[in-house]
């Protein structure tokens, strides 16, 4: 009641005594405890998750007291797992767990921002003009003007204005763009749609309506495996963490489970309780290896080496010497091992691994009618006659209802045992050449340059009589395979190796001195694996990342290992497999996700543009390209065939069709369709023409033609200067124009030699952005550098949705408080902005026509354009023929007044033309009438009579949930049956159970639940066995979406067997050469040192989310740090804490040294994007505040990766394409002699004039 | 002249002495997270502020009881200890002075620290440095008193003033003419020890009433009962 009065009870308070004295009760006022109940007091408690590119998708309790988040804690809830199964939760980690931070912190975005210059002239030009679109053409068609702001930005200056104002900037832009140069050159930047699908569909959605490009992220990222659709045809797929605990073997390669998994790192823990051997695979002393039983410590970027010596023992020992049932079995079924490769002439003993035999290439065609281009032969065992076996792709589209992978001969339908090995059945032991890469000369990498760069092996063959009349030497991609990896076969061949000690090309003894690695360590691993995965059929698995495939060459990292479990026959097997967890949250419902985000139901197709290339292009990071395409040239290749630098390869991969384009033609899109028009021609046929005739260009041939310059780009969900931007100085001059830290000179000041293929113009662009709009809740880099900012919801504001690879279930984000401030929700942002472009559309564009160039995609019928050789039309040697020998033209009506209208609306396209997933299509207008009831039609008067309602992002997120098959299992029932007229064979046994079940998105608020299984994947939900990558297709027979339909060791296109990469094999890391003009040229006192620049993921944050978080500076060290080892800091004079700077001809990184012993010898680790916004002090080198991690990188492309019109290698948006590595990247490391802040003083930041 | 003199020193004394008690006791019972000491040693505890920090507590302890006792009580008590009113003055000018002077060092540190350090300074109020230089300035004015009363040794002026304080805290009317005629130093130093009772709830000053003495005692284990 009072303190006071209780304080005169001093003397009645003792009630009693216990424990003989040493305690006491008394009898004394208890409010005070209120306050502690009242701490953890709450109002409400929401579910939502964390929408950061982690993966992680975990389940979180959100606390609301007085309208204010508070806190939040890992939500326990999740649907229970089987018995002999540990349960998923807790899921979460301490970055999550530190998220509210952000809502409340002074880095929260409140207001919608625009750079002050940019504000001033707009108010200006506005007073000028009535007319929006208008006032913007004044200001960035005035160069002065543009350069104006162009030139402030990244320099702080940004000021508040309402969202009506920033909206019209936005749309007169976006008008002023899609009129004058066309609506390809509106681009948007957005990952990972599966950390909130709806956010990113809102951006998408607008993008796609008014025919601007999106651009793809996994790619660019380097996240994307290139090896995954070279194999299998499958973008990635991988088990879920539960399965761990099924394996028996995991080896741990280039992954730091418990740092960047950590909500799934229990499950590592907890698969060692039961027994399962763990061997950890990394240079550095990183965290994961707590779970090992074996460190293998290989040099960083020679994993590949490794790999080939594993396959060198498991091919040996339980293929040739004693072969496994199992294995055998296995490869027989689900791999390319026994199909025929014809040898063509090359090399020194005349031959060399060609392409599949196809049966087109037989007289008769094997009996095939269909697509014999496209079906590739093998040996019948029994009787040795060539057979079209079923499965390979030209069955998928054959109407056959033969592409399965029942052992059946494609014709007779009789079954049929493939021969593996010609070997005692063949008509000639051939001498066969392969390029060996292992002698490539790098000075910071080992090279065993014991064995030439043409390597001459006997491979068992027998003769074919082709066609064409030709008499020719062919193998099986077994025999191919085992002589690749020098393997003895007995055939007295001087050239393999006849003990592990040999040292050979691939032998254990080979790869020590490259790696570092003993040999014995890699005869056990090698052995333990195998012998694991014989004894459990398949329960080995390898989880691998980054680590391994941010690699110039990561295909062969990942080749390497992926042809050791196919050999071993874990993959598809539960417990078994390749784990790859980099960057891809799997988009479960993504079949009900497409139209929404592109708007295919109101046009189709939509502009989509790989990541990589665009920034390549039009960062002109390609005018500084030091790697020239003779030095990754396989020895084989004659350099007279394929001359030109990387762009050219680029350029050709887009106009034969295999890449996309952005923008797509040299002139304004909707201008050409009227010329057409005018002309009385069919636009495609006009396109074409004028294309061939020359008087209509790709764009991509002349990137730095101000008419090819993307204009505007919106980036949200997304830190792309402060994170992903490889390049990231080469951004910040040619892309915004302002100041920036390039060091080196382009080809053009070095009178190096010049692409051929792109119009070189002096000078070199700078500022082809006229507008750059992020979107984002916190002030993040990329925000500094943009025109204008706009503030969204925060995960804990929105609703929306979310999965992941790591676990089967789909998780909402809920709006548990209002979006603070001004802020609004993603899909709110972009409905303003429709509503503003169709206002601003006004008198400027009505009804148009768009023609949009649509590249060779996978998983559609022209993924069989290009079946056998390579032909350039530019170049005369084919016809350009649309969809075919270039991109394909579809001529698309935008009703521009209406965009918003079309936005909120679903349209009526689904109704007409069905839904479609990965080459599976089924009607859906049942669907669409129950969307209608749920959602609601839009009234009479609305321009959209009777169209569902997708007005809220709860109702996107309900179309979504509708059409998606692993959401409604009706859509599933429809989509297995469309798959089952492909293969021939029952799936619907798969989802018949759930036919009934509907989860919609106040059910996933309730509890998250599990998906339905659905033929977007090939792995089961199921009460019997984990989610893991290749299920269907090892236990349903469903073939991969390959060029044989099954597992791929052999890649046959003439680019792969150009550059080397026919089979696996270890090539060192690029010469970048960056270091090697600034290094020692530009003292200040102290030591030089020059180490491998590596960039792996946070222990403080997700990417650079958190990296602000003051939470997670305060464990960290609160500022930028690299790590670099005790050796190096000696030899550098570094001690612990220094400022170090890090640079070379790309830019420069300062930051705060770690020595420690974890590091390896000759690296510097810097994790990865560490916001510059917090404790960076200015460059020596620069002047300018030091950069990113990415300020010393530059992104270089690899033709493989542009490869396309050819089955796997056929391009598909975050599926296929370029990557941007660069872990093959050196800088110069020195201990800093001055560090200073710039701060100036307030005088010196008005003069500097920042602010206005 | 009566009339300020009487204002200051007849009634201002009650008002002190009642916002003093009323508030203080407001503040127990209404504001129990404000009841604290607001102690800076967590930001800088280094041995100069260690050392200052022991001085200056000490010697206002020792200061506040020798006021305490040394004002109320009764002159007819003195022979009882020894003591006549001379010789009374000189121990009180003694162990005033003394104590006095370890005040005015450790203070001197206190008040420094509070002012030029900038993470103290930082997390300081407003009141925490007006209360700081209140104490302090009422100190230096006690140590002025000494030399006025060595002109004095015959203990007339201290008599008056114990007279005062023992007709003020008895409720009996005319105290203020007690002190009417004693030098300025003194009216000034008692009118700024009665604002110092004046503002104390106000302040950290608080703290007084709640010195942890029990702890002490108390038993390993102390377990509230319900209700």
């Amino acid at each position: 009641m009072s303190h006071f009065l209780d304080r005169l009870l001093f003397f009645r308070k003792v009630k009693g005594e216990f424990a003989g004295g040493h305690g006491q009760t008394t009898r004394e006022d208890r409010a005070w405890e209120e306050a502690y109940r009242q701490r953890w007091q709450h109002d409400k408690v929401v579910r939502s998750t964390h929408g950061v590119n982690c993966t992680g998708s975990c389940s979180w309790k959100i606390y609301v007291k007085d309208g204010l988040v508070t806190w939040e804690t890992q939500q326990t809830d999740y649907p229970r797992t089987r018995p002999d199964l540990p349960n998923h939760e807790p899921r979460g980690c301490p970055r999550g767990a530190s998220y509210s931070w952000y809502l409340y912190s002074a880095n929260r975005l409140k207001h919608p921002m625009v750079r002050a210059r940019l504000l001033r002239l707009w108010r200006e030009a506005r007073a000028a003009n009535a007319d929006p679109v208008a006032a913007w053409a004044s200001i960035v068609e005035d160069p002065a003007k543009a350069r104006e702001y162009k030139a402030r930005r990244g320099l702080g200056g940004l000021v508040r204005a309402g969202w009506e104002e920033v909206n019209e900037i936005i749309a007169a832009a976006n008008v002023y763009t899609a009129k004058r140069y066309g609506p390809d050159r509106i681009i948007g930047f957005s990952p990972i749609p599966a950390m909130s699908m709806v956010s990113y569909a809102a951006g998408s959605r607008y993008l796609s309506l008014i025919g601007g490009v999106c651009l793809s992220f996994y790619d660019w990222y380097c996240d994307l495996p290139p090896s995954s659709p070279m194999t299998w045809g499958e973008q990635t797929d991988v088990p879920e963490s539960a399965d761990w605990y099924n394996a028996k073997f995991i080896m741990m390669w280039g992954s730091n489970v418990p740092q960047t998994r950590t909500p799934d790192a229990h499950f590592m823990t907890e698969a060692r309780y039961n027994g399962t051997k763990i061997v950890v695979c990394s240079p550095d002393y990183a965290e994961a290896t707590k779970f090992a039983d074996l460190w293998l410590s290989p040099k960083q970027g020679t994993d590949a080496a490794l790999a080939m010596a594993l396959g060198h023992v498991v091919l040996k020992e339980f293929h040739v010497e004693r072969p496994t049932p199992y294995f055998v079995d296995y490869c027989r079924r689900y791999t390319d091992m026994p199909m025929l490769v014809e040898l063509e002439p090359g090399g020194p003993g005349g031959l060399t691994p060609g392409r599949y035999l196809r049966a087109s290439d037989l007289d008769g065609a094997c009996g095939q009618n269909g697509h014999a281009d496209w079906k590739t032969l093998a040996c019948a065992e029994a009787d040795d006659r060539i057979v079209a076996p079923q499965g390979s792709i030209g069955f998928r589209w054959d109407k056959s209802g033969r592409w399965n992978l029942e052992e059946r001969d494609g014709t007779s339908g009789e079954e049929v045992r493939l021969r593996l090995s010609l070997i005692g059945a063949h008509d000639k032991v051939a001498e066969v050449a392969f390029p060996y890469f292992g002698g490539v000369a790098h000075e910071f990498f080992s090279a065993n340059g014991a064995s030439p760069e043409i390597l001459l092996r006997k491979v068992p063959a027998r003769r074919v009589r082709l066609a064409d009349g030709r008499e020719v030497l062919a193998a099986t991609v077994f025999d191919l395979l085992v002589a690749h990896y020098g393997v003895d076969r007995g055939l007295d061949d001087p050239g393999t190796a006849k003990t592990y000690e040999d040292d050979m090309p691939y032998t254990p003894a080979w790869q020590e001195p490259i790696t570092g690695v003993k040999a014995a360590d890699v005869i056990r691993v090698a052995r333990e694996f195998a012998d694991n995965a014989a004894r459990t059929e398949g329960r080995s698995m390898v989880i691998l990342g980054a680590g391994l495939n941010h690699w110039y060459h990561m295909d062969m990292n990942y080749r390497g290992i992926i042809n050791l479990l196919m050999m071993c026959g874990c993959i598809g097997q539960s417990g078994g497999g390749w784990a790859h967890y980099v960057g891809q949250e799997k988009l479960r419902p993504q079949a009900g996700w497409l139209p929404v985000a592109f708007a295919l139901d109101w046009v189709r197709p939509p502009r989509q543009m790989n990541g990589t290339s665009f920034f390549y292009a039009h960062t002109d990071q390609w005018r500084y390209e030091k790697l020239k395409v003779d030095e990754i040239l396989s020895p084989l290749a004659d350099p007279q065939r394929w001359q030109g630098s990387l762009i050219d390869f680029n350029v050709r991969a887009e106009r034969m069709g295999w890449l996309p384009s952005a923008p797509q033609l040299d002139r304004n899109p909707l201008e050409v369709v009227r010329a057409a028009r005018a002309a009385g021609r069919d636009p495609k046929e006009y396109v074409v023409e004028q294309l061939r005739a020359g008087t209509l260009r790709m764009a991509c041939e002349d990137p730095d033609h101000p008419d090819n310059f993307p204009r505007n780009l919106f980036v949200w969900r997304s830190n792309l200067l402060g994170s992903s931007g490889k390049g990231h100085e080469y951004f910040l001059k040619h892309f915004l124009g302002t100041s920036d830290g390039v060091q080196g000179r382009d080809l053009g000041e070095d009178g190096a030699q010049r692409p051929t293929e792109v119009v070189w113009r002096e000078p070199a662009p700078e500022g082809k952005l006229d507008l750059l709009v992020t979107i984002d809740f916190r002030m993040s880099t990329t925000c500094l550098y943009s025109d204008i900012v706009l503030p969204t919801a925060t995960w804990y504001e929105k609703d929306d949705l979310n999965t992941s690879d790591m676990h089967p279930f789909i998780h909402p984000l809920s709006e548990a408080v209002d979006p603070a401030w001004e802020s609004r929700s993603d899909w709110e942002i972009f409905k303003g902005i429709a509503a503003a472009f169709s206002r601003a559309a006004e008198g400027h564009l009505g009804l148009e026509e768009d023609i949009v160039a649509v590249p060779l995609l996978h998983d559609t019928p022209a993924e069989l354009a290009q079946p056998k050789d390579v032909r350039d039309w530019k170049k005369g040697e084919c016809d350009p023929i649309p969809g075919r020998t270039m991109p394909g033209f579809a001529v698309v009506e935008r009703d521009y007044p209406a965009t918003y209208r079309r936005f909120v609306s679903v349209g009526p396209l689904l109704d007409k033309l069905g839904n479609a997933v990965k080459g599976v299509s089924w009607e859906t207008a049942g669907e669409i009438q129950g969307l209608g009831e749920l959602n609601g039609r839009h009234a009479a008067g609305e321009g959209v009579e009777g169209r569902p309602r997708m007005e809220t992002a709860i109702q996107a997120a309900e179309t979504i949930l509708s059409l998606a098959p692993e959401t409604n299992g009706e859509v599933a029932v429809k989509a297995w049956a469309a798959l089952e007229r492909v293969t021939g064979r029952e799936h619907a046994h798969l989802a018949a159970p759930k036919r009934d079940t509907r989860i919609r998105f106040r059910d996933i608020q309730a509890q998250p639940r599990k998906i339905i299984t659905a033929p977007t994947w090939s792995g089961i939900e199921s009460e019997e066995v984990c989610y893991n990558a290749g299920w269907t297709n090892v236990h349903e027979r469903i073939p991969w979406r390959t060029l044989t339909g099954r597992q791929q060791f052999y890649q046959d296109h003439e680019w792969m067997r150009a550059f080397g990469e026919g089979f696996a094999q270890y090539r060192p890391p690029v010469n970048t050469r960056t270091w090697q003009n600034i290094a020692e040229r530009r003292p200040n006192g102290n030591r030089e040192i020059v180490l491998n620049w590596i960039t792996p993921h946070q222990k403080w944050g997700i990417h650079s989310t958190y990296s602000d978080n003051l939470l997670m500076l305060t464990l960290s060290r609160g500022g930028p740090i690299v790590w670099i080892s005790e050796v190096d800091a000696r030899k550098a004079g570094i001690v612990d804490n220094d400022w170090i700077e890090v640079f070379n001809v790309n830019g420069a990184v300062v930051a705060r040294a770690v020595v420690s012993q974890r590091v390896r010898e000759g690296m510097a680790m810097m994790y990865h994007a560490q916001e510059r916004i917090v404790n960076t002090p200015g460059s020596e080198i620069t002047g300018a505040r030091g950069g990113i991690h990415n300020s010393v990188t530059r992104a270089v492309v690899k033709p493989t990766h542009m490869i396309g019109g050819y089955a796997q290698q056929s391009y598909g948006f975050n599926y296929y394409g370029t990557v941007g590595s660069n872990r093959d990247e050196f800088v110069v490391v020195r201990k800093m002699a001055r560090v200073d802040w710039l701060e100036g003083d307030d005088t010196s930041i008005l003069s500097q004039g920042y602010t206005r | 002249m009566d009339f300020w003199n009487n204002l200051l020193f007849g009634y201002y004394p009650y008002i002190a002495g009642t916002v003093f008690l009323v508030g203080s006791l407001v503040r127990f019972d209404m504001s129990q997270y404000t009841w604290k000491t607001g102690s800076s040693q967590l930001l800088d505890s280094g041995p100069r502020f260690r050392r200052a920090s022991n001085w200056f507590h000490v010697g206002f302890i020792l200061l506040f009881f020798g006021h305490l006792i040394g004002l109320l009580m009764p002159h007819s008590w003195y022979p009882y200890f020894g003591l006549t009113v001379e010789s009374k003055q000189i121990l009180a000018m003694t162990a005033g002075g003394v104590f006095g002077l370890a005040i005015l060092g450790g203070g001197g540190v206190l008040l420094h620290r509070r002012l030029t350090d900038p993470r103290v300074r930082a997390q300081s109020t407003r009141m925490d440095v007006f209360i700081l230089v209140l104490l302090y300035v009422q100190l230096i004015l006690g140590l002025l008193t000494i030399p006025v009363s060595a002109a004095h040794l015959n203990g007339a002026e201290m008599i008056a003033l114990s007279d005062w304080a023992q007709r003020i805290v008895t409720f009996r009317p005319g105290a203020a003419a007690f002190v009417a005629h004693v030098p300025w130093v003194y009216k000034v130093h008692l009118f700024l020890g009665l604002t110092v009772f004046l503002v104390f709830p106000f302040t950290r000053l608080v703290h007084i009433w709640s010195a942890p003495i029990w702890y002490l005692g108390r038993r390993y284990q102390i377990v509230r009962t319900r209700g």
